[in-house]
């Protein structure tokens, strides 16, 4: 199972602010992952089409698309910072 | 040491001044800055902004900002660090982020706190929606935040 949480203007584009899913099999990194949530989810193929920059947190750090993604594990997707 | 807080509640200028002295006996310095909700924001700027309205990471968020006060910590002689950072909905001229530093000398005291503020704009899962008379917008990071990051990573 994978948790996923969306922030910000990725939230408002999803049209939730979170999910859980069964790990597919196939998927072993954040690469992987975002090419199976945009095949399986029109609202997430959407989301990246509108979106300038979208960062990926694995387990609470900001990841790159080589990043591992393991059962269990917490990924957030969001937008640039701007705190401050 | 270093105390951490996200909270949608105000903060207390002087209190944490004197907490921060608490915590750092013998330093020679202590910066405090106080970040304030602007009336404009970037994007046309035109709209005078009723509300910004704060999002965050929670969890997240506070290791973001413990690692960036631990970075500063590494780079300079610290004796204590305490950040304030406000989320939910604030209204211009409000207090929205509190970055304290105590240290030894004047020179690293100051340079600790403006890395730990440019490090906090853009590294800590924070994001803010202006809320003008004519609809809401996320805010982008400025250019000139992205800039002060590249000036510490050249200084090594």
């Amino acid at each position: 199972m994978l948790r996923i949480h969306y922030f910000a203007s990725v939230r408002e584009a999803v049209g939730r602010d979170r999910e859980q899913i069964e790990i597919p099999s196939d998927v072993a990194t954040v690469a992987d992952l975002v090419r199976h949530l945009r095949t399986v989810d029109e609202g997430f193929e959407r989301m990246l089409g509108e979106q300038e920059q979208v960062l990926v947190a694995v387990n609470q750090a900001v990841a790159g698309d080589e990043a591992a993604v393991a059962d269990g594990d917490e990924i957030a997707f969001f937008p640039p910072m701007s705190g401050g | 040491m270093a105390r951490i807080s996200v909270q949608t509640e105000d903060f207390d200028l002087g209190a944490e001044y004197r907490q921060l002295c608490a915590d750092a006996p013998g330093a020679g310095a202590v910066v405090t800055f106080c970040g304030l909700v602007r009336e404009f924001y970037d994007a046309g700027g035109a709209d005078e902004v009723r509300e910004l309205r704060l999002e965050h990471y929670p969890g997240m968020t506070e290791k973001s900002i413990l690692e960036i006060v631990g970075q500063a910590e590494r780079r300079w002689d610290l004796l204590a660090v305490r950040v304030v950072h406000r989320v939910g909905v604030l209204r211009p001229g409000e207090q929205i982020v509190f970055a304290g530093v105590a240290g030894r000398h004047r020179g690293e005291t100051f340079e600790a706190a403006n890395f730990i503020m440019d490090y906090l704009k853009s590294e800590a899962p924070f994001w803010k929606k202006q809320v003008t008379r004519g609809g809401s917008e996320w805010v982008n990071i400025r250019e000139s935040d992205r800039e002060a990051l590249v000036r510490w990573q050249a200084d090594g």
